[in-house]
């Protein structure tokens, strides 16, 4: 199992080393120059785009700028944001938790509701209640996150007045981020009308960040158990008199849930790309909304820096899968 | 004794709770966050709204929904008759804000207005550079650097400015947010302690209102200041939650979440003025959409070729069609009706294809490229919208249009070029309500390259919109622009399209609100009936 882990990790060094030249490549691709973005529509003389430049560092060779860059993160320094003039990692660190705690939330309600789908609708495969769950599936991952999301706010926030608009919180809470986790924050401090405020503002982002990934667990879950409750050893089981749900739900969910735990590491960057939007529609402070508004600056710091502390959560996120998977199918340790 | 005491103390308490409980808050859902609380070294709307309007001051300012000059900080000025000496009196008795971070021993006096002007000007100055990345935009824009040449104390409320040359603009650059007028008292502890970079990060003024905290991204809060040189607000807390997506905002204020948004989608408006909880404002913007012919490149550079193409353009349909329920107003002239000078006898370009279409037969012009771009701007909801809608009125006349579609930033990159072919679709929204901010921004000579779109350099316009800066009689200014009108109209190097409509909603129980010509959202005088 050590030896597992730590093939695993010896790979993240060129995996990073692959990112930052992405990173590094990539905003540089996109079409417009940081500068002139800056200026915005007045413009800037052709004298002061030369000063700028030089300022920026952007007069370097590219190659020079790569290693400049490349220097810095490996002191820890990720730079300073162009619009913002803030430490990208101060940045970073602040928003970050507000999308792993909607992340995680949305995440929980998709294995929550998902895998049990996925296992109902196995075990009652060719009925109207597995046609009805795949449907109701199929139809969640077509929904665009956008929409879904708004058209949640206005039947529930606007129309039933259920729950709240948008935010993290009710305003009339204002203290002081401990761990940056409002549900955690909120029951630290002992003000349960906060965590309960907290909790409201969480259901709707939650429900629209977690419904395609839902919809692929419960798909992939029916799938993996279909495939396991064919299997001889399933039969064996059955004839020896055990009962159906010990059956399912000890012999066969285990085997199951190996392609499920992969489907859902993938599963977190589904999240990243959906929080971008479901922060966007709900007011969510998070990094997603932070990316994107940096895109639209040519803030190249961010959108470097962001996009691999981004990756780095991301191969974490999925070395946890593989320990995981080696924890569930002990074939894999080998 | 101890029974009275315990009644004091009972009471005392009792007064606080029933002061916080009646403490009025109003709640703003800004459109975005602001990079941060620094007005002279920002460039957005919503950066401004944030920093300059709530929390500082200027030594003149706008008034209250217009672009009229009225004493600020300085309660009164004098120009030299050779227009290069401002002298500006400082107000006696205004107090900067105390704050959970910072206690000012001293009022405003002529130190924070030459420190607030020198940050921005002299490099040599330690707060030039205090924060990695700074370019101080707007004051580089206006073009600051050329036209002043010192800024001196005479004495303590007494503040000297001279200019390199004489630029009547000037008194309205004052009012702009990056002339805010910032605390040298605070600037200099945060040097000594070290930490420059809070100065931008937590802000001290002498506003209407002072910062209270910032959740990134979220909300930014704010306490009214008690000692406000004009009077406490009424409003005791403002907030501004952070709400980027426009429909969220019109649910937000729908549920009575926020008091007042800004940029409402334009199909909402309808929906929005039937609510009877909340009260539409709109006006027109200082705006101008415009599409810019290249004057120096053929056909653009005949003039009966660009009246020509102008002349085959349904304007009033096309801005129908693009604008919708949030209506614009056809633009005949540079600049919007609502600006002083605007020349109300200039005549737009009448609707005729079929003489246009005359025109460009016999100039043998056949096929141009028409460009787009994918943003959308206040003047113009659409680029590629209009351009189609345009493509279609010139392939009437016989001239077939190639739109070319391009990337926000690399748009205005490639289309400032002084060899860029075809017509370029652009627009500008004012910074100060001066005509010169249009004019010699947009179509001077010196703005070839940088922002003069149409590469169009001409005589008698140029000499009529210098003479109109550096004189201070307005009333010679006003015939001077009124002229430079006329000869825009005849030269034609622009299509002149809209000047859009801006709207902002409130609650029907907010009062004192108002919409202002230069964008801003202001919050000193406004009330809340509970």
């Amino acid at each position: 199992m050590f030896r597992y882990i730590l093939h695993k990790l010896l790979l993240f060094v060129p995996t990073l080393f692959g990112i930052t030249i992405c990173a590094f490549a990539f905003v540089r691709l996109l079409p417009g120059d940081p500068i002139l973005a800056m200026a915005g529509e007045h413009g800037v003389t052709p004298e002061r785009y030369e000063i700028l430049k030089e300022q920026f560092g952007y007069n370097l060779p590219m190659w020079q700028q790569y290693l400049r860059y490349v220097g810095e993160v490996l002191t820890g320094d990720f730079g300073i944001s162009l619009s913002t003039k803030r430490p990208v990692m101060t940045e970073f660190m602040t928003l970050f938790p507000a999308t792993i705690e909607l992340s995680i939330v949305a995440m929980i309600l998709a294995i929550v509701i998902g895998i049990p789908a996925g296992v109902y609708a196995a075990a009652r495969r060719g009925t109207w209640p597995d046609q009805l769950l795949m449907g109701t599936a199929l139809v969640g991952y077509s929904m665009p996150i956008f929409w879904w999301g708004l058209l949640l706010i206005i039947f529930f926030s606007g129309y039933l007045g259920w729950t709240p608009v948008s935010g993290r919180i009710g305003l009339q809470y204002f203290f002081k981020p401990i761990t940056g986790f409002l549900l955690i924050d909120t029951l630290i401090y002992g003000k349960f009308d906060a965590f309960r405020s907290a909790l409201q503002h969480m259901i709707l982002p939650a429900i629209a960040l977690g419904t395609i990934p839902l919809a692929v667990i419960a798909r992939q879950t029916r799938s993996a158990m279909l495939e396991v409750l064919g299997e001889d050893y399933i039969r064996t089981a059955r004839a020896k008199g055990l009962k159906t749900a010990r059956v399912i739900g000890v012999h066969a969910l285990r085997n199951a849930l190996i392609p499920v735990v992969t489907t859902i590491g993938l599963q977190v960057g589904v999240l990243m790309a959906g929080a971008i939007l479901t922060e966007t529609i709900f007011s969510w402070p998070g990094i997603g909304k932070w990316m994107v508004d940096s895109i639209f600056k040519r803030d190249y710091v961010v959108v470097q820096s962001g996009l691999l502390l981004i990756a780095l959560i991301v191969m974490v996120v999925n070395l946890l899968v593989d320990i995981l998977y080696a924890v569930i199918n002990p074939r894999m340790r080998g | 004794m101890k029974k009275i005491a315990t009644l004091l103390a009972a009471t005392a308490i009792v007064s606080a709770f029933a002061f916080a409980a009646s403490a009025k808050t109003l709640v703003y859902c800004s459109e975005a966050s602001p990079a941060n609380f620094d007005p002279s070294i920002t460039t957005g709307g919503n950066d401004f709204d944030a920093s300059s309007r709530t929390v500082y001051s200027r030594l003149v300012e706008f008034k209250h929904g217009s672009t009229e000059i009225e004493p600020g900080l300085a309660e009164s000025w004098t120009i030299s008759d050779d227009g290069l000496t401002y002298t500006f009196k400082l107000r006696k008795g205004v107090k900067f804000h105390t704050t959970s971070f910072f206690t000012p021993t001293r009022e405003l006096n002529a130190d924070d207005v030459i420190f607030s002007f020198e940050r921005q000007w002299k490099a040599d100055n330690k707060w030039h550079t205090y924060m990695p990345n700074i370019t101080w935009d707007y004051f580089q824009g206006m073009d600051m650097p050329k036209y002043l040449k010192s800024v001196e104390k005479v004495d303590d409320l007494t503040v000297k400015m001279t200019l390199t040359e004489p630029n009547a603009p000037m008194i309205a650059n004052l009012g702009m947010d990056f002339a805010s007028i910032v605390s040298k008292e605070y600037a200099d502890k945060l040097m000594e302690a070290g930490t420059p970079e809070k100065f931008a990060g937590e802000p001290v003024g002498t506003g209407p209102f002072q910062f209270v905290d910032y959740q990134l991204d979220s909300v930014i809060r704010y306490a009214a200041f008690p000692d406000y040189f004009k009077g406490k607000e009424k409003i005791d807390d403002l907030i501004f939650a952070i709400t980027p997506d426009a429909s969220a905002r019109m649910q937000k204020i729908a549920a009575g979440e926020c008091d007042i948004m800004p940029y409402p989608n334009p199909a909402d408006i309808k929906a929005l003025k039937a609510n009877a909880d909340l009260n539409v404002m709109e006006q027109a913007g200082l705006n101008i959409g415009y599409m810019s012919y290249n004057t120096t490149q053929p056909p653009f550079d005949k003039v009966e070729v660009r009246k020509a193409l102008n002349m085959a353009i349904n304007k009033k349909s096309m801005i129908e069609a693009l604008f919708g329920d949030a209506g614009a107003t056809p633009a005949t002239n540079l600049i919007p009706p609502t600006m002083w000078s605007y020349n109300k006898d200039v005549k737009d370009d009448e609707y005729n294809p079929e003489e246009a279409k005359k025109v460009l037969a016999a100039n043998n012009v056949t096929e141009i490229d028409l460009w787009a771009s994918d943003r959308f701007r206040p003047y113009n909801p659409s680029f590629a919208r209009a351009a189609e809608l345009i493509q279609q009125d010139w392939a009437a006349v016989g001239v077939k249009a190639t739109i070319k579609t391009l990337e926000w930033t690399k748009y205005r990159e490639e289309g400032k070029k002084k060899d860029r072919a075809g017509a370029f679709q652009i627009g500008w929204t004012g910074d100060n309500g001066d005509p010169d901010n249009f004019f010699a921004t947009l179509f001077s000579c010196s703005a070839i390259g940088v922002s003069n779109y149409s590469s169009w350099c001409n005589k008698e316009f140029e000499d009529l919109i210098q003479k109109a800066k550096i004189t201070s009689d307005m009333a010679e200014r006003t015939k001077l622009y009124e002229e430079a009108q006329v000869v825009f109209k005849r030269e034609a190097p622009a299509f002149t399209m809209d000047h859009s409509q801006v709207y902002a909603v409130t609650r029907k129980n907010v009062s004192g609100f108002m919409m202002d010509p230069l964008g801003i959202h202001r919050f000193d005088g406004v009330d809340k009936a509970e």
